[in-house]
């Protein structure tokens, strides 16, 4: 399975360097649906790629899915690819075979980024999955992500399923905190390389910024975040393929809290290293870090995932605290 | 810029029956500790209960039957340690000797030192110390200046090593010394050997110093012209800085890098209760603790397989410091005196002082933010 899944991520990597500079994330936040760069993406299977082979997607598994969301990270991907792969996955395992081209996953509250170039939606509340053709999307655009970000009005669904019970009732909520930890974990890894050639390359006091050890401990710290988030959002993708996404709610939690907070320390420090020049429309870096301060706050922010793992911890009490960590990926002892 | 990578790994099969033996050890023998034993945990020392772990085969857990070792696995070997500190048992008597002095004489001892010193270890016997910093030698480790001189049979030894934990009551250390003037200031890391030092020897002074906590951990050395014999030498004469550095992989790398306080949050998690901020802190302290413990198993991985994983080392246990720092200042803000049994607040009261000890110890934060920036690529 590793195999297939470095040879994915190596195919959205390289289709994300030709077809995703800066200029069509540009654009992309202007209102240009970056259409080559979907057709493109269509073309290699993507958004079905979590869809059983038998309802004529690819059959990745959620670690799959956290690896390529996270190389989609990498280049702050200005397509919805990953809500639609989760929309899907969430279809199919309803047992609703999903429709081709963008489906949009509704979250509780959100503005659906790209809404209007949807033909569907998908929305899983309480255990059941609905595929929606909506009648028409009130548009509008992210604060701070600028994204095209719109809601959709709806009709009667096209069709409803019950997912099995390893979705549990929050199963778009799994996803999608899943889906934007892993982008966070990806965005981080870009700007601490941007970060780190801008501190090897700018001068200042005769040689480059980065021969400060002030600078350098901040980097390091950066490095520590950026580590982090990506372990963390690697074992949510572990848990949720042995265990199904409401098995895996505890990863799942640590992986958005984790990559959250590492998405704010590292977004403060490749600002401050970068200084003035990263504060300009000019200089790429925003197009990185506002997502990722816009991703914190999707699926839900650091707070309400901290509280969910903080309430059950508390509820089972100290005596369990130790044993309930190690015991999550060990079967018990005879 | 390589970057680092963490691939994750899973414990061994072994794990939980490993683990059910070290609760049902661990629940009896610690029944009455007081909050001083797992505030210092493995900078505690507790001959005794080293003697009981030695005889359950749980040091020198990897070493060969020869030596009396386990012959069981790296991440088998990973259990048992984090098993320990998650109650913050004290293993100090033989943690050291179990984490770096044993490897050490088993990779590059000479056959006798093997044969006299692991059977020791591994039972329990033979309490081990680190002779690394000096008095004008901390961060810049090898600017040290304890000198060894050859004369027949052996070498002469004289200068200061300091911070030494538990040395008073240890009976060896791996000591690191200049055995040859370096060959120019740039060169500093050259000339230094280590050897196996008797804490007994004649000439050798040890000097409880209090910590801030009031508890004699550590000591100053003194040795004045002690006389230690050739065959105690380890590996090459000279390549002492090479074979320290590779050490400190193993040094660095352990779960006891980020579980130092976490039994205070065991200890005052029922407590807690009634704290409207309770959730949120305690939730984003085990999502932490959680992905911290993937980043350790994944560098224990990377030694299984014989790799030197410094660099992977230095960043978790710089990101395990921080954790660990952070516990008992979140705890203190959750908790009301008022309303807390008094064994948590003195487990508090003690982890707030001794955490300071966590981004010291094994190499500072600076130091090892330093080893990270190198690796990503700042000069």
């Amino acid at each position: 399975m590793s195999d297939i899944r470095d040879m994915l991520v190596e195919q959205v990597d390289r289709l994300l360097s030709d077809r995703a500079d800066p200029a069509t994330l540009r654009a992309a936040e202007a209102g240009t649906w970056p259409e080559a760069l979907w057709a493109e993406a269509e073309a290699l299977g993507l958004p079905l790629a979590l869809v059983p082979e038998g309802m004529g997607g690819t059959g990745l598994g959620w670690g799959d899915a956290a690896a390529l969301w996270q190389a989609l990270g990498r280049h702050a991907a200005p397509i919805p690819l990953g809500e639609s792969m989760a929309a899907a996955a969430l279809l199919a395992g309803a047992g609703i075979t999903p429709p081709t081209g963008l489906i949009a996953l509704g979250l509780p509250g959100e503005a659906i980024a790209w809404g209007r170039r949807a033909g569907h939606l998908a929305l899983a509340p309480g255990g059941e999955a609905a595929l929606h053709a909506p009648t028409d999307w009130q548009q509008g655009r992210g604060l701070i992500a600028r994204e095209p970000a719109d809601r959709p009005v709806l009709g009667a669904p096209l069709a409803e399923g019950r997912l099995p019970g390893a979705y549990g009732p929050d199963a778009a909520l799994l996803a999608g905190a899943l889906l934007n930890a892993a982008r966070i974990a990806g965005a981080l890894e870009t700007v601490l390389l941007m970060t780190v050639d801008y501190a090897n390359t700018r001068k200042q006091f005769g040689r480059p910024i980065g021969g400060f050890q002030a600078v350098q401990q901040l980097l390091a710290r950066c490095a520590g975040e950026v580590a982090a988030a990506g372990v963390a959002v690697a074992n949510a993708g572990r848990a949720a393929d042995r265990r199904g996404l409401a098995g895996a709610e505890f990863e799942i939690a640590a992986a958005k809290v984790v990559a959250g907070e590492a998405g704010g320390t590292g977004a403060e420090i490749v600002h401050q290293v970068h200084a003035a020049i990263g504060f300009t429309d000019d200089h790429p870096l925003h197009l990185f870090t506002r997502r990722i301060w816009a991703w914190r706050d999707g699926a839900g922010p650091e707070r309400l995932w901290a509280r969910r793992i903080g309430d059950a911890a508390l509820a089972r009490g100290g005596a369990h605290l130790w044993a309930d960590l190690t015991s999550r990926d060990e079967e018990p002892a005879a | 810029m390589p970057s680092l990578q963490f691939p994750l790994r899973d414990t061994p099969a072994e794990a939980p029956a490993l683990r059910a033996e070290l609760r049902a050890f661990l629940a009896e023998t610690g029944r009455d500790w007081p909050p001083m034993v797992p505030a210092y945990s493995w900078m505690g020392f507790d001959r005794d209960f080293s003697r009981e772990v030695g005889k359950r085969g749980w040091i020198g857990m990897t070493w060969p039957k020869a030596y009396g070792g386990g012959e069981r696995t790296a991440l088998e070997r990973y259990v048992v340690l984090e098993e320990m500190l998650a109650v913050g048992a004290p293993v100090g008597a033989h943690w050291i000797g179990d984490r770096q002095s044993g490897p050490l004489i088993l990779r590059l001892g000479t056959e006798e030192q093997r044969r006299e010193f692991l059977p020791r270890i591994i039972r329990g016997e033979m309490a081990f110390a680190i002779g690394l910093s000096e008095p004008d030698s901390g961060s810049d480790l090898a600017s040290l200046r304890t000198k060894a001189e050859k004369v027949p049979g052996g070498w002469k030894v004289n200068g200061r090593k300091v911070w030494t934990s538990s040395a008073h009551r240890c009976d060896f250390m791996i000591a690191l010394l200049r055995t040859a003037p370096a060959p120019d200031p740039k060169a500093k890391h050259q000339g230094l050997s280590q050897f196996l030092v008797d804490l007994r020897s004649s000439g050798l002074t040890i000097r409880p110093i209090l910590d801030l906590v009031g508890q004699d951990g550590f000591n100053e050395i003194t040795f004045d012209d002690v006389f230690v014999p050739d065959a105690m030498l380890v590996g090459q004469e000279g390549n002492g800085w090479e074979q320290a550095t590779a050490e400190l992989a193993f040094e660095r790398a352990g779960p006891e890098r980020y579980l130092s306080s976490l039994p205070l949050l065991t200890e005052a998690l029922n407590d807690l209760r009634a704290e409207p901020a309770a959730p949120e802190a305690v939730g984003r302290l085990l999502a932490r603790a959680a992905t911290l413990r993937q980043m350790s198993l994944s560098v224990a991985g990377m030694l299984q397989e014989g790799h030197t994983p410094a660099r992977e080392a230095a960043l978790v246990k710089d990101a395990g410091n921080d954790f660990e720092q952070a516990l008992p200042e979140t705890i203190r803000g959750l908790v009301d005196p008022a309303r807390t049994p008094p064994q948590v607040l003195e487990m508090l009261g003690l982890m707030t002082m001794v955490a300071r000890s966590y981004s010291l110890r094994g190499g500072t934060r600076e130091i090892l933010r330093g080893i990270i920036a190198r690796q990503l690529g700042l000069r």
